[in-house]
């Protein structure tokens, strides 16, 4: 476990009666995906926010690079190279695919406090900007506002952004999500190639995508993991089919 | 500095508090249900006002006066709502500001052309205009004595309205889920033109009994909405208990400040200075309680939400 | 329709052509005219940058273009009455030199705006707009009980403050004075929009979570833009008090901070001479509705109604369109 990239310890947080997340543990070793899987309303989404900072947790721990990050906020985990995507978008919808990539790159840097000089004209913030493009195949789009883009490309301009911050993990919420067969099956091979850039915490409804990526998956129900296993194991398993596939297929 | 005048002025102070409550509490329950900001609030009031000094003109009668008054801030209210404020439930906030803005800009200088540009005055219905001996031997203006039976009533059935009456349970279900309510079955939107009548005969009744111990004049209600908006700041957006509590913070803050400050300044500084720098900072006092309540709690007393 | 670079061009030029043909035609209340329009169109470009590039609705903007007229007042008001500012083991002198006053107001009202917006934006939405009107409320009866500068009736001061080189009792050459200021502070506007701090800021209006998902404090950028927007309008209020030879607790004024948001919505939110075009408009409809009717602020009123439900762009959205982001 000590080679873990990203760990959480014992992570709790109830909203009144509710436990969203009951003492999750769970890690991200380097170059796997770790898939968390689980029905509607299992605690997803307070996990990833106790992960990423957004959420302060009840009781246990979230560790990152080694160092014990329970207390720091979304900016301080990020500039770690804590990097996320949203299950809803989250980006500037009037300003261009490059503007966005290049907001990146400037949180990256860590110096948004220049006020004279345009940012397109910065040669290191640009080079950070373009080669992230570049790696997602955006490229032709850099003009465009992000308004003008599909949903699948939209996805796509959330990794570039995340791959300026040169992340050490990611954690991704849901990037199937409204994409379609066509759409799922470009961002699942993408994501297989990205796992060499950094180890990848996917939190996925699309099963056909978890069982073709995952190298572990995790289970959580009703804000407990039940099972965490390699693809097989996680098949096998009598009480994920009991909780989870049984219900669903 | 005597028990007598200290009591006196923590009942001025209570009866400011009320009648702020009175506005606040509109205002607060049209953001809270509709998220809405009313800038035009004040316009409310100072109909009321015009409208008591009007009627109390012409027929003698205070109780129709302030009869008239809520009935006109209600129509007015209505009229409002339908005519531009529903456009603006869906819009942002600085379409809201600005929407109303305009409305102050119309109503204020149409009340100009209708009234002049001279305060009016309305007077005190002899029967509670004196002083009436408190035990102890303090005496009061029993006018202000009534406001602040006035104002904890309307407290006291507001509280009842929104905690135990169908009607209240409609106004808590739209300030949490419009679809639900709207699946319930409930015309959301007379509803909302409900809550809005409510708020602004509430306004017109402040302007009013407010009008009785002021002038009436334009203009009067800006003010007034400034000192709500402090008031729901501190008690918290929706909820009518952080209102109240807020309001009566507010009223006896700004009265005793103005009082005791100086008093206290006195102590250390030679009394012309004392005067002036207590002024000035009484007239701050509410103020820096306002900042105060932001450091400790961001979202006001009793303020669930973030908005 | 034409490009909006082209119409701030057209602008600037007329607001610059009108004033000069008033001074070769000795139409001195033309100028004057102009001027306000001028110091109202600073004062709108300062709350532009909170409001629409960062999205913070301020309606206590009066309280830094009240700050500005006050620190001119003050420091005027020393100097031509020969008391020191300050006086004990430090002595402080008033001043009457313009470019001393620009500077101790702008920075007056920075730190204000350092003060006041760090505890406005611990909230958000609808609670900072009524704190920022609280507080713009606060200095309104703050000057109103400092009885050492006038109160109520605020503080005269006799003669126009100087500049080095120039005649400001000429009334052209103060508005060159101004119109220059106003000119350099959007050319700052224009280049800081495309600048990393502007990316960061727009973005953070759009979607906080994003920025900070990048590791960028939004609420700290937010700030930094609340203090540029304070202290330009601030640098308004001085003009503004130096036009008037006066201040009064007025300046402090809901209507005043109203007003000002007025300018930025008539003309058009977030364009770069939006608050340019409204406060124009503002002053002619001043002038001439004024004119034309005790009662022009129902007017004015009906036409705000009107563009808030039917013309969102404002005036320059209705002539020109929107320029490729940040080319």
């Amino acid at each position: 476990m000590t080679d873990a990239v990203l760990a959480t310890k014992g992570l709790s947080k109830s909203f009144g009666a509710l436990k969203a997340t009951d003492d999750v543990t769970l890690d991200l070793r380097p170059g796997e995906i770790h898939a968390v899987i689980g029905p509607n309303g299992a605690g997803k989404s307070t996990l990833i926010d106790q992960i990423c900072g957004g959420l302060t947790p009840d009781a246990g721990s979230v560790t990152f690079l080694g160092r014990d990050v329970t207390g720091r906020s979304v900016p301080a985990r990020a500039r770690m190279g804590l990097a996320r995507s949203f299950q809803i978008s989250q980006l500037a919808m009037e300003d261009t695919v490059l503007q966005n990539t290049l907001l990146g790159a400037v949180g990256a840097v860590g110096s948004p406090w220049r006020f004279l000089w345009p940012v397109v004209k910065n040669r290191r913030l640009r080079a950070r900007a373009d080669a992230a493009l570049a790696q997602v195949g955006l490229t032709p789009h850099a003009a465009k506002r992000v308004s003008e883009l599909s949903h699948g490309q939209r996805r796509l301009l959330e990794v570039a952004i995340a791959l300026t911050l040169r992340p050490k993990a990611f954690v991704m919420d849901e990037p199937m999500a409204g994409l379609g067969a066509e759409g799922s099956k470009a961002l699942t091979e993408f994501l297989d190639r990205l796992r060499a850039e950094a180890p990848i915490l996917l939190v996925e409804h699309d099963m056909d995508a978890v069982f073709a990526l995952a190298d572990r998956i995790s289970v959580l129900v009703y804000g407990r993991i039940i099972e965490t296993g390699t693809v097989d194991a996680i098949r096998a398993s009598d009480a994920v089919r009991a909780a989870y596939l049984g219900a669903d297929r | 500095m005597s028990t007598i005048l200290i009591i006196e002025q923590v009942l001025n102070g209570l009866q400011f508090g009320v009648m702020l409550f009175l506005m606040a509490a509109g205002l607060t329950l049209i953001f809270g249900v509709m998220g809405l900001i009313n800038l035009a609030h004040g316009s409310l009031y100072m109909i009321g006002a015009f409208v008591a000094a009007a009627v109390a003109g012409l027929t003698g009668s205070f109780l129709l006066a302030i009869a008239a008054a809520m009935a006109a801030a209600a129509v007015a209210g209505v009229l409002v709502e339908m005519l531009v404020i529903r456009r603006l439930y869906a819009a942002d906030h600085l379409d809201q500001v600005l929407a109303t803005f305009a409305l102050i800009l119309i109503f204020s200088e149409g009340t100009r052309w209708v009234f002049g540009s001279f305060p009016l005055f309305l007077d005190i219905p002899s029967e509670i205009s004196g002083p009436v001996t408190l035990p102890g031997g303090i005496e009061y203006p029993l006018y202000r004595l009534v406001l602040i039976g006035i104002g904890l009533a309307v407290a006291a059935t507001l509280g009842w309205l929104i905690t135990k009456t169908r009607i209240g349970i409609r106004i808590r279900a739209g300030e949490n889920d419009r679809e639900m309510i709207a699946a319930l079955g409930v015309d959301i939107s007379k509803l909302y033109t409900a809550i809005f009548a409510l708020g602004a005969a509430l306004a017109g009744l402040a302007g009013a009994l407010v009008g009785a111990i002021q002038s009436v004049q334009v203009g009067m209600g800006e003010p007034v909405l400034i000192l709500a908006f402090v008031v729901i700041v501190i008690g918290g957006i929706g909820s009518i208990k952080g209102a109240l509590i807020g309001s009566i913070l507010v009223g006896l803050t700004d009265t005793l400040g103005g009082i005791f400050l100086p008093e206290l300044f006195k102590l250390f500084m030679a009394p012309a200075a004392a005067q002036s720098a207590g002024a000035s900072l009484a007239s701050m006092a509410i103020y820096i309680l306002m900042g105060a309540v932001l450091i400790w709690r961001p979202t006001g007393l009793f303020g669930a939400r973030a908005a | 329709m034409i490009p909006e670079k082209l119409l701030n061009l057209v602008v600037l030029a007329l607001l610059l052509a009108v004033p000069y043909w008033a001074s070769l035609n000795d139409a001195p209340f033309t100028i004057t005219l102009a001027t306000r329009a001028t110091i109202f169109a600073l004062a709108a470009v300062g709350l532009n940058i909170a409001l629409g590039m960062g999205g913070m609705v301020s309606l206590g903007h009066a309280l830094f273009f009240g700050i500005g007229g006050y620190t001119m007042g003050i420091l005027a008001f020393h100097a031509q009455s020969f008391t020191p500012l300050i006086d004990g083991p430090m002595v402080i002198e008033g001043t009457k030199s313009m470019p001393v006053i620009w500077a101790v107001a702008m920075g007056v009202s920075a730190l204000a705006a350092l003060v006041i917006g760090a505890l406005s934006l611990r909230t958000a939405g609808v609670y900072f707009i009524m704190i920022t009107l609280a507080f713009g409320q606060m200095l309104f009866f703050f000057t109103i009980s400092w009885s050492s500068y006038g109160g109520e009736d605020g503080l005269s001061i006799f003669l126009r403050n100087e500049f080095p080189g120039l005649d400001t009792l000429v009334p052209f050459n103060f508005f060159a004075l101004c119109y220059g200021l106003l000119v350099l502070v959007i050319l700052f506007n224009a280049r800081f929009a495309r600048s990393p701090f502007g990316l960061a800021l727009n973005a953070a209006r759009q979607s906080p979570d994003r920025v900070r998902a990048v590791g960028l404090n939004p609420q700290r950028l937010k700030l930094v833009a609340f203090v540029i927007s304070g202290t330009i309008t601030g640098l308004a209020g001085a003009l503004f008090a130096d036009l008037n030879r006066f201040v009064s607790p007025t300046m402090f004024s809901w209507q005043t901070s109203g007003e000002i948001m007025v300018f930025v919505i008539l003309g058009g939110v977030a364009r770069l001479c939006g608050p340019v075009v409204g406060a124009v408009a503002f002053v002619m409809l001043e002038h001439f509705l004024g004119g034309l009717s005790e009662f022009w602020h129902i007017y004015l009123g009906l036409l705000l109604l009107l563009i808030v439900l039917f013309a969102r762009g404002g005036l320059v959205g209705l002539v020109a369109r929107r320029g490729a982001a940040h080319d």
